[in-house]
């Protein structure tokens, strides 16, 4: 009993002092830091929207606002063309477009990992398909596939998810792939097979943790993909109707005639929004990627 | 090193076929000089000697092997094409009869005509067939056939995406391969700042601030469109007109994409860096900056030519976005209008021509991987 | 004539590890005609030396001393006039020439280029002298259409050799030039270079670890150590009769084929090369070597003059310097 409670603490000990010095090499990057502290700010933002502005807001018969009017006192960011709040729907709309930005980005992290660290570990037949499939998933032009799917799919959320998912898998299954044919290689690995790990064994205790950071840094770039794919898709009218996310508002901009009308109030609060969060995101993801990649931090 | 093919870690392209293509153009010397052959690393002149013929039967398996998989590729995208469209999205006749009422007979007729009183298979067939002569069948809103509608509107689609891609793949390269050989300096930290900012901006957001901007409030461009109902018909005017309403969309296209190319020879560069090649130029006297343009960028392209094909999928994204935003009459514009119509029979076609689209630009860089990296003719 | 003379040369890299000394008051002369070895371990700064003669270091590393071309100091050249003495006062054959030699471009191009770059003359004109220079180090014309990787290593370090000699300098660096090429090549490419030097009455700078290669082929040798030369004089006499205890042991790890003393002798060197960032007190090698008397960790050694022997030999040992032996046992 004893000898596993040491190894486990072991263990724990020798990941917090690796996750130590990661953090200590990611907060040696300007850009990461500041991408953090605007990811946190639009958290906080974003959880505490209900707190902020009253649900009741977003309704289009209690609107109390003219039709498009300029920002004033009142509303700081203007209103729409039912006479809400931009403001309001702004930070409402930040809720909707990140939880579809992280959903879509864990599942298809999910399926992602799991095609490529078996496939890379099993090998043979199913390795070399699976292969296959996800190198033809990576040259479809993804937005045409997805608008393909959720025109015959329809509209919801869950459509949403899962097709922004189904075309972002693929390249979380090469790079896991490429890492777990590396780890492979290993030597302790190979002790472990010859001590008769079984498969199961040798994927979750010595494959996947090795995998995984590399995996943390994919994700960060993998949601501002699925964030700027999910505004593109509620942008063409084919987000779920009945929620408000950023790309819906742009939609509704579009269709009522914003930009003829010159109400730049209207495009620049979500658009804005939709850049700092992605551009936040991605600051985030090339540090991250700087820290597991001593590569790209000029160590050459 | 660069790698030699596109797709890394892929136990299937790797040096099976290595033992192809050493021309005899290798051999006399090697005769000449017997001693070299006996050399540490000598990689080609090792090899047993070439017969005549082997350059070409290394090119012939290699195209073949690429084209095979295309091809595979390709009957893949028909058969998710007629899966996504006649499987999952149920009975066209529901939604061509929304709006009225149909008696069983009117319905029976229908579905006779449109053949889906057939056999699934013979509908399978049908449609592989009909795919593959060109036959795509007719357009529910326009009542024409499909064929004829995508003839009349690639122009408009190659014209726009077609200038885009080009300004974005040059500006990207030029200023990528900049950035990259002073890589740390203002300049370098500046483009890498800009390009990451447009990259991170919607295309139909950067589009409508566009049209905003430039046609509403300066009025300098037409706000959407491809060209006006008054123009003269003549070629120049015309021309001119048409280039005129180019401008915003090519501006939006290439703003947002020229820093994912920025980027990819950002890095190829940085890559080189080191390179004792660029030592011995450095050593022969050459200024820096044509160290830069003939060894650093040479090599650098090596690996990101064929990127450019690679992210022919992105093209096809953004041109469908732009052309939406700018009512730009190509097929992305026809793709999103057949969406909410629904149009299911040009749904699938586009989404057929797109898919394949993609695959022969896959193709296409991969044949063209061979004619430009000369160590690819060596390891196959 | 004295083409090149380094003046106490100091180069001192500045990196994450603080300022590290690569090479340390390094005086030399070569003269037109003759053959200068370098010897020492890896990163004892012969490497650095070279690419400091044609200002090719990194930005990191700092100069300091006279390096003077032709009596021209290359330190203190403005870009451009450095720019034009690049390859025609002096070239480098480098090391490894898999990648010393642009992949992409054919070899032909590659050879012509500095004729293009400082001469007035035509395309056609430079590639048929890069022809002539080719056929000059036994390559057949055809391979001007070869790339890179068409090639074996010793035709790649030859054209290296062709390369070199495009703009007909007065000097040149060879470095570690026949390092990575099995001994028959070796042989051939030494023959080459030894050839051109009677031929064309240029000075070489031959660096090397490998002792054998040197004391065949230079006329003076210089062994380095730590960023410093630690003995000078005549190459077969520096490495059948050392006077400084590192060359002695340099010596040592090269068996004398068909004698078979030297089988018995120990051979090779303990311990490792210095941390160049963290030298010793005293005399760098003293760490290492079996001679070393009590001064040595005192103050450091000044290459003098040995006495006692008819040529002139110098060392930068207390133990040499007072005529007795450095060779241990």
């Amino acid at each position: 009993m004893t000898s596993t409670v040491t190894s486990r603490s072991l263990r724990w000990a020798r990941r917090r002092q690796s996750f130590a010095r990661s953090w200590a090499a990611y907060r040696s990057q300007r850009a990461g830091m500041v991408g953090l502290v605007l990811l946190g700010a639009v958290v906080v933002l974003a959880l505490a929207a209900p707190v902020l502005v009253d649900q009741s807001q977003l309704s289009v018969t209690q609107a109390t606002g003219g039709r498009m009017a300029p920002p004033s006192a009142e509303f700081p960011l203007g209103t729409d063309e039912t006479g809400r709040s931009i403001l309001a729907l702004t930070l409402w709309g930040s809720r909707l477009s990140l939880l579809i930005g992280l959903t879509a980005t864990v599942v298809a992290i999910l399926i992602g990992t799991t095609v490529g660290v078996t496939s890379g570990h099993v090998g043979g037949w199913y390795g070399w398909i699976a292969l296959r499939i996800s190198d033809w998933f990576m040259v479809l032009p993804s937005l045409v596939v997805a608008i393909a799917l959720l025109a015959v799919l329809g509209r919801s959320m869950g459509t949403t998810v899962a097709v922004i998912a189904l075309v972002s898998w693929p390249g979380t299954t090469r790079l896991v792939r490429a890492q777990t044919l590396t780890v492979q290689a290993r030597p302790y690995l190979e002790r472990a097979r010859a001590l008769g790990a079984g498969h199961w064994h040798q994927m979750t205790r010595h494959v996947l943790p090795n995998v995984l950071p590399l995996v943390l840094a994919s994700a960060t770039l993998l949601v501002p993909s699925a964030i700027l794919m999910e505004s593109s898709l509620a942008w063409l009218g084919l987000g779920d109707p009945g929620v408000v996310s950023w790309g819906s508002i742009l939609n509704r901009a579009s269709s009522s005639g914003a930009v003829s009308a010159h109400a730049w109030w209207y495009l620049l609060p979500p658009g804005l929004a939709i850049l700092v969060v992605v551009l936040a995101f991605m600051m985030c993801g090339r540090a991250l990627e700087a820290v597991f990649n001593p590569r790209l931090r000029g160590e050459r | 090193m660069t790698e030699s093919t596109p797709s890394e870690g892929d136990p299937a392209e790797g040096p099976e076929d290595a033992t192809t293509a050493n021309g005899p153009a290798t051999r006399p010397s090697d005769l000449a000089t017997p001693a070299d052959g006996a050399s540490t690393e000598a990689p080609s002149a090792r090899r047993p000697a070439g017969r005549r013929g082997r350059v070409s039967s290394g090119f012939g398996r290699y195209v073949a092997k690429h084209v095979g998989g295309a091809a595979v590729s390709l009957l893949l995208v028909l058969f998710s094409s007629f899966f996504i469209f006649r499987l999952i999205a149920g009975d066209p006749i529901d939604q061509l009869t929304r709006e009225r009422p149909v008696s069983p007979e009117e319905r029976a007729a229908m579905r006779a005509e449109l053949g889906l009183d057939e056999p699934m298979w013979r509908q399978f067939w049908d449609y592989i067939t009909g795919t593959l002569t060109m036959d795509l069948g007719d357009s529910f809103q326009y009542r024409r056939p499909i064929f004829d509608l995508i003839v009349e509107r690639l122009p408009a689609t190659l014209l726009l995406s077609g200038t885009g891609m080009v300004l974005a793949v040059l500006l990207g390269f030029w200023i990528g391969a900049r950035t990259g050989w002073r890589q740390g300096s203002r300049f370098d930290r500046g483009h890498v700042a800009t390009g990451l900012v447009l990259y991170s901006a919607p295309t139909f957001w950067l589009g409508m601030i566009v049209i905003l901007v430039f046609a509403r409030y300066l009025g300098l461009f037409p706000v959407n469109g491809m060209r006006s109902p008054s123009t003269p018909p003549d070629f120049w005017s015309q021309a001119v007109d048409i280039g005129h309403h180019l401008v915003l969309p090519v501006l939006t296209y290439t703003a947002v994409v020229y820093a994912g190319y920025l980027m990819i020879m950002r890095s190829s560069i940085l890559d080189e860096l080191g390179g004792d090649y660029l030592t011995t130029a450095r050593a022969k006297g050459l200024r820096d900056d044509e160290v830069r343009r003939r060894h650093a960028v040479p090599n650098a392209l090596l690996p990101t030519v064929t990127l450019v094909f690679l992210a022919l999928g992105s093209v096809v994204n953004g041109s469908i976005i732009t052309e939406t935003v700018f009512s730009w009459p190509g097929l992305g514009r026809l793709f999103v209008q057949s969406i909410f119509y629904p149009d299911r029979p040009v749904l699938q076609a586009l989404f057929v021509l797109f898919s394949s689209s993609t695959i022969l630009a896959v193709l296409c860089a991969e044949i063209l991987y061979w004619f430009i990296d000369p160590r690819m003719r060596r390891s196959g | 004539m004295t083409l090149l003379e380094f003046r106490d040369l100091w180069v001192t890299y500045t990196g994450s590890r603080g300022r590290i000394p690569a090479v340390r008051g390094v005086d030399l002369s070569v003269g037109a005609g003759r053959i200068v070895g370098i010897a020492g371990e890896s990163g004892c700064g012969k490497s650095t030396l070279a690419m400091a003669v044609l200002r090719l270091l990194p930005k990191s590393a700092e100069v300091s001393g006279e390096i003077l071309l032709d009596g021209e100091d290359l330190l203190r050249m403005g870009w451009g006039r450095l720019r034009a003495v690049r390859w025609t006062g002096a070239s480098i054959v480098f090391q490894g020439a898999m990648h010393s030699l642009n992949a992409v471009q054919r070899i032909g191009r590659q050879v012509a280029e500095p004729i293009l770059v400082h001469e007035r003359t035509t395309p056609a004109k430079a590639a048929a002298r890069a022809e002539a220079l080719l056929e000059r180090v036994g390559l057949p014309s055809s391979r001007m259409r070869s790339y890179p990787h068409e090639l074996s290593g010793g035709q790649r370090q030859r054209v290296m050799i062709a390369m070199a000699l495009a703009c007909d300098p007065e000097l040149i660096i060879a470095d570690e030039a026949t390092t990575a090429l099995d001994v028959m090549v070796q042989a051939q490419v030494l023959q080459l270079m030894t050839g051109l030097v009677k031929e064309r009455g240029v000075g070489l700078v031959m660096i090397s670890h490998d002792l054998s290669v040197l004391s065949a082929v230079c006329d003076t040798a210089v062994v380095m150590y730590a960023g410093r030369i630690v003995e000078r004089g005549p190459a077969r006499e520096v490495f059948a009769d050392a006077r400084h205890p590192y060359s002695a042991a340099l010596g040592a790890a090269f068996p004398v084929i068909g004698d078979p003393a030297s089988r018995g002798r120990p051979g090779g060197l303990a311990g490792d090369p210095p941390d160049p960032a963290r030298l010793p007190e005293g005399c760098s090698f003293r760490p290492r070597c079996a001679v070393a008397v009590e001064r040595c960790g005192e103050e450091s050694p000044e290459l003098l003059r040995v006495p006692g022997i008819g040529t002139v030999r110098s060392s930068a040992c207390f133990v040499a310097q007072e005529g007795e032996s450095v060779v241990f046992g």
